[in-house]
């Protein structure tokens, strides 16, 4: 039996399939991944994402302490509670984990992933040393992420006036404290939507005020596809220690210029690299992670994530690959078959957005 | 719950086999449609392609999964599915009706008795679960 998010007996009694999520046992779907994903797309879902890890950063030098830990740069974010998504790389420029930070100031807010929870703090203490800066795990906390065109009116609904005013002065990509409750407007759908990291023993009743404003709750199968389709990245499938951000489609969550984070110098001398990029199935079939990738006929790389696409009707993934070309082909169980090679992402706001990789 | 019709028979690797004369019919049972999810991609085998029991003749592609389909019993195909190519979600639906994938005209019509029944196929799938 793994562990359970306050929300385990909701997801079983509303007949989730449930499964095994780095000893958390999550619901998968609740009858159909593939309505699921169109209900984020069309209307309003919610997913319990409370396996993943909640960390504080306590202490005057919680600034310079993640200048130092992280490739995007802090110093960036200009309003308070915005939220930054970047890397967090080993002295060789591998990435650790990916992960977001939000600008509350001291304590500075970073959600990390469960599945590299421990190496992460191991890490993060680590290079807090000689940093006025307390690495503090707060694992009472459940988190739900509501998301898709309707979420944000749909969440409004149900919460209090004080919620309500800090949601409406949130802007994209920010959040803010209230009443114990940190209310983010991100995700990792590529919709409108919250987060909202919340006490442990309030989320069963939010989860329900939540399903009654009548918010689908979603499994991670569908979180899975939907952020594929957004084109963000999925931690151990799309990048790992193996690689750097340059090779995994985040340059634009490096900033190199006068800094000097770890990674920093092995991410200079990087010059020549292999990039993340999209593939879009021409035909009908299913291109799934490991499927080697072929440009003009010569393996160049291997598919890193894919699934079928429901948004768009057809199997798209991305791939970490050595070349490009107008011929490029990914072999399906001993079959050539016929991709485009794009650049991600594949839908945004419920439409088709990707445009075909110059080569 | 799953289904298990007991006019049909099975195989362990999750196959419903019909027996129609001198043909049966082929398809995956509600317990493995369930187990794989969404189906969205079915690649079936060419009409007249030859078979022996336990090659592997189609692909079921889910939400989750590739899964191989055997050939339950030797023969050669005489017809597949074309409903599956636009709408493969009838495997979900209904898989022990418009969700059949081929039909393979069987020399041998005494193999079918081979296959496991409802009821060895049902404890099999429970045994899995524990």
């Amino acid at each position: 039996m793994g562990k359970k998010t306050p929300l385990f007996e909701k997801h079983e009694s509303l007949g989730a399939k449930m499964a095994d999520f780095s000893g958390w046992d999550m619901p998968i779907h609740y009858g159909s991944q593939i309505e699921e994903h169109h209900a984020v797309r069309q209307g309003a879902g919610v997913f319990d994402v409370s396996h993943m890890t909640v960390v504080e950063l306590h202490g005057t030098d919680g600034m310079a302490y993640l200048d130092r830990l992280l490739a995007n740069d802090i110093g960036r974010l200009k309003s308070s509670g915005q939220a930054m998504y970047s890397a967090m790389l080993s002295e060789t420029g591998g990435v650790l984990d990916d992960l977001i930070v939000y600008a509350t100031g001291d304590p500075y807010l970073v959600v990390v992933n469960f599945a590299t929870r421990g190496k992460d703090l191991a890490w993060m203490r680590q290079v807090a040393e000689g940093y006025e800066c307390e690495v503090v795990e707060r694992p009472e906390f459940a988190i739900l992420a509501v998301q898709g065109p309707g979420a944000i009116e749909k969440v409004k609904s149900v919460v209090g006036e004080e919620k309500v005013a800090l949601i409406e002065g949130l802007k994209v990509f920010q959040g803010g404290w209230c009443d114990g409750w940190f209310i983010a407007r991100t995700g990792y759908t590529g919709e409108q939507g919250v987060e909202i990291i919340l006490p442990e023993d309030q989320a069963v009743s939010f989860w329900d005020s939540l399903l009654e404003a009548g918010i689908r709750p979603i499994g991670l199968g569908a979180r899975d596809t939907l952020r594929l389709e957004a084109g963000m990245n999925l931690y151990g499938n799309d990048m790992d220690e193996s690689v750097t951000p340059l090779e995994s489609y985040m340059a634009n969550t490096v900033v190199l210029e006068g800094r000097d984070f770890i990674g920093a110098d092995a991410l200079r001398k990087q010059t020549e690299h292999d990039e993340l990029v999209g593939l879009v199935m021409l035909g009908k079939g299913i291109l799934r992670a490991h499927y080697p990738v072929f440009s003009n006929d010569a393996p160049v790389g291997e598919i890193t994530s894919g699934a079928f696409s429901p948004t768009l009707g057809k199997s798209i993934a991305l791939a970490r690959v050595s070349a490009t070309s107008s011929n490029m082909t990914v072999g399906i169980r001993g079959k050539m078959q016929a991709v485009e090679c794009v650049n991600p992402p594949f839908v945004r706001n419920g439409k088709q957005v990707y445009k075909l990789r110059k080569t | 719950m799953a289904e298990f019709p007991t006019e049909l028979r099975y195989l362990k690797s999750h196959e419903w086999v019909k027996q129609e004369g001198d043909m049966v019919v082929v398809g995956i049972s509600d317990h493995a449609q369930d187990a794989l999810g969404d189906v969205v991609y079915v690649e079936l085998p060419e009409v007249a392609a030859e078979c022996q029991a336990g090659d592997e003749i189609a692909v079921v592609e889910s939400v989750k999964a590739a899964s191989d389909i055997y050939a339950p019993i030797a023969g050669t195909v005489v017809e597949v599915n074309a409903m599956l190519e636009d709408s493969p979600e009838l495997v979900n639906e209904k898989p022990y009706a418009d969700g059949w994938f081929f039909k393979i005209r069987i020399s041998d019509s005494a193999a079918v008795e081979g296959l496991l029944t409802a009821e060895q196929y049902q404890a099999l799938c429970e045994a899995e679960e524990h």
